[in-house]
């Protein structure tokens, strides 16, 4: 085939100048955009995977690892790094795909989703990678676990912060809630949940499963700080984080309103695209046409090789 | 090896129960583990913690009668270099096996889950709180350490041992007044079993409170001219089967006695262990897969079938099945 995948999927190099907003802006929603295709690609060539929440949380990753979260690649031990868990580890394609934008893992090998051997499974471990902070995939643990890790790092008086992003559905477990009472109690100001609420859970809506409005009242509630926001708003994201970050003894909670599938029309809003599916050739297509990739582009992503 | 001086003798009065005992360990070792927390879950009255929380506040932390999020919690704790030591009932452990699963162990955590109230030893508070299963569903976790130590002394050993291990563990304390199965010279290391009365008829392979009902037993046999060895297998996970091996080859006959389900527990680690090695007739004391309920600990011994005669009968029984196979 003498395809080099690399040509085409490797990394612009940065700018070594400090962006402007309007550009930091840009490189964010350019960075969602790759995160989109990526996650595409690897759930086409897994065979299954969830697309529908990794595509509603995209501009939110692009955004935390583009612009909010202290981390670099090269300094993935250093204790006074900021620290992001995903807590609906199902969307780990969205992280495989952010962490590859930013040099975290490579951009070939994290197209090798679900596959025997590959170091990126179907939810993420940190026994695999490093970077991902802690395992995650059984619901409202990777919350509790971020909250340990802000109490940790407030015992060391330490500057680092703790961001965990949530699903909606997630906030069914009654873990949740015990972790929203215990991080208000012990005041965790360093730690702000993100929530990706694009109203879809695995079988129906929220609303037909298991109602969760009023839900900026049951955080508020809570005594937490809460922000309502659109999660696919990359200037409000920006804006929004910036001001969980100056809030003073209580945690904060961003309720991010998101499209399930957002990005691939067909996809939008429709709960079938929560669960793990399989894509046909003609869909993985479809919806990295819709992304705006290029024909070569999709050839790459999806016969180029892999892992 | 550390023998018992006499019958162990009822301290019981004064307080000496293995939660306590864990208690004072942890406070006084508090200093040597800059990095230790102690995480409660509204129960520190009860797992012996309260010693801590009066030495230590500013590293007691205060969970709220939440054990999930308290559990997974501890993980995070672990992860930004902490050492915690999550404490709660045994039975409230079950509530978060998930938890210990993916946020402690694999996760690799070098975190601590004590538990006190175990099994029947719980006492009057009756079926519900009498956990019955937990050494089997923390056994069945991958790279997860399973202790129960036998008496104070052990208990504040043990403390020490696994503060110093790396890795996560779960250990069980006791509610009850304790007996004293060693003496002060005492050594305790984990996965190692130590043979505390030798014998040459039958192994009593024993862990928790059930090691000085083993020891008891002992002696009920040994007016009846059969020489049991008794061995207190603290460490249930990684099962010391090097000593396993070796007591089946010189005894032929082995007898568990746990203060747990007869499935999952020691009995079942001991079976694993032996069937892979040099299997023998065994017979297995503890509770035969039903409910505790209240009543007094040794009461309820005798009512499960836990008590020293039952021991000693168990052993009459599989020295019987060794003749005849």
């Amino acid at each position: 085939m003498g395809f080099t995948p690399r040509a085409i999927l490797s990394r612009t190099p940065a700018d070594a100048a400090p962006l402007q907003t309007r550009d930091l802006e840009t490189e964010i929603a350019s960075a969602a955009r790759f995160v989109r295709k990526h996650v595409i690609a690897s759930i086409y060539r897994a065979g299954s995977g969830h697309p529908g929440g990794s595509l509603s949380c995209a501009d939110l990753l692009a955004a935390l690892f583009g612009a909010e979260l202290n981390v670099w690649p090269n300094a993935i031990d250093d204790p006074t790094r900021d620290r992001f868990i995903l807590s609906k580890g199902h969307a780990a394609p969205a992280l495989y795909a952010a962490g590859a934008y930013h040099d975290f893992c490579d951009r070939i090998e994290s197209l090798a989703l679900r596959k025997l051997g590959s170091r990126f499974q179907g939810h993420p471990h940190i026994g695999d990678l490093p970077w991902v902070e802690t395992s995650t995939g059984s619901l409202g643990q990777g919350f509790s676990v971020a909250l340990g890790m802000a109490m940790g790092l407030k015992l060391q008086k330490s500057p680092a912060r703790v961001y965990a992003l949530l699903g909606d559905g997630e906030l069914q477990e009654g873990e949740v809630w015990e972790g929203a009472m215990c991080a208000a109690h012990h005041k965790l100001d360093n730690f702000c949940a993100i929530i990706d609420y694009n109203k879809l859970q695995s079988d129906a809506r929220n609303d037909a499963i298991m109602r969760l409005e009023p839900l900026a009242a049951k955080w508020r509630a809570f005594d937490w700080a809460v922000a309502e926001i659109d999660g696919h708003d990359i200037h409000q994201i920006l804006a929004t984080f910036r001001r969980a970050g100056a809030s003073r003894e209580r945690p904060s909670v961003i309720i991010a309103h998101t499209v399930k599938g957002k990005g691939v029309p067909y996809m939008e809003n429709i709960p079938a695209w929560h669960g793990s599916v399989k894509l046909t050739r003609e869909q993985a297509e479809e919806a990295l046409q819709a992304l705006g990739a290029s024909h070569n582009e999709i050839r790459e992503y999806l016969d180029g090789d892999a892992g | 090896m550390a023998m018992p001086a006499e019958a162990p003798a009822l301290i019981g009065t004064n307080g000496d129960s293995l939660r306590e005992a864990f208690g004072k360990a942890l406070s006084s070792l508090a200093s040597e583990f800059p990095k230790l927390v102690v995480l409660d879950a509204d129960i520190a009255g009860g797992t012996g913690t309260h010693h801590f929380r009066k030495s230590h506040p500013e590293r007691f932390l205060q969970f709220g009668i939440a054990e999930q999020n308290m559990m997974a919690a501890a993980g995070g704790l672990a992860a930004v270099g902490m050492l915690p030591v999550v404490t709660t009932f045994a039975v409230f452990c079950l509530r978060a096996v998930e938890q210990a699963r993916l946020s402690l162990a694999y996760c690799k955590r070098n975190a601590k889950i004590v538990a006190s109230h175990p099994g029947l030893d719980v006492g009057p508070d009756g079926g519900s709180a009498q956990a019955l299963e937990d050494l089997a569903a923390f056994r069945a976790i991958p790279g997860m350490t399973v202790i129960s130590p036998a008496d104070p002394i052990e208990t504040a050993l043990a403390t020490r041992a696994i503060l110093e291990f790396d890795g996560p563990v779960y250990m069980r304390t006791g509610r009850s007044a304790s007996r004293r199965v060693f003496g002060d010279d005492h050594r305790f290391e984990i996965g190692k079993g130590q043979i505390v009365r030798d014998g040459k008829d039958v192994t009593i392979v024993a862990c928790g409170v059930e090691v000085a009902r083993a020891v008891e037993a002992a002696q009920i046999l040994s007016e009846k001219s059969i020489s049991a060895r008794v061995v207190n297998m603290a460490t249930i996970k990684p099962i010391d089967a090097v000593l396993l091996k070796r007591c089946s080859r010189e005894t032929g006959a082995i007898v568990t006695a746990e203060d747990h389900n007869i499935h999952g527990g020691l009995g079942g680690a001991v079976a694993e262990a032996l069937a892979q090695t040099r299997p023998c007739p065994i017979e297995f004391v503890g509770v035969r897969d039903v409910f505790g309920a209240s009543g007094e600990p040794e009461e309820l011994a005798d009512h499960f079938g836990l008590s020293a005669r039952h021991i000693a009968k168990a052993a009459e029984k599989v020295i019987a099945r060794k003749r005849k196979s």
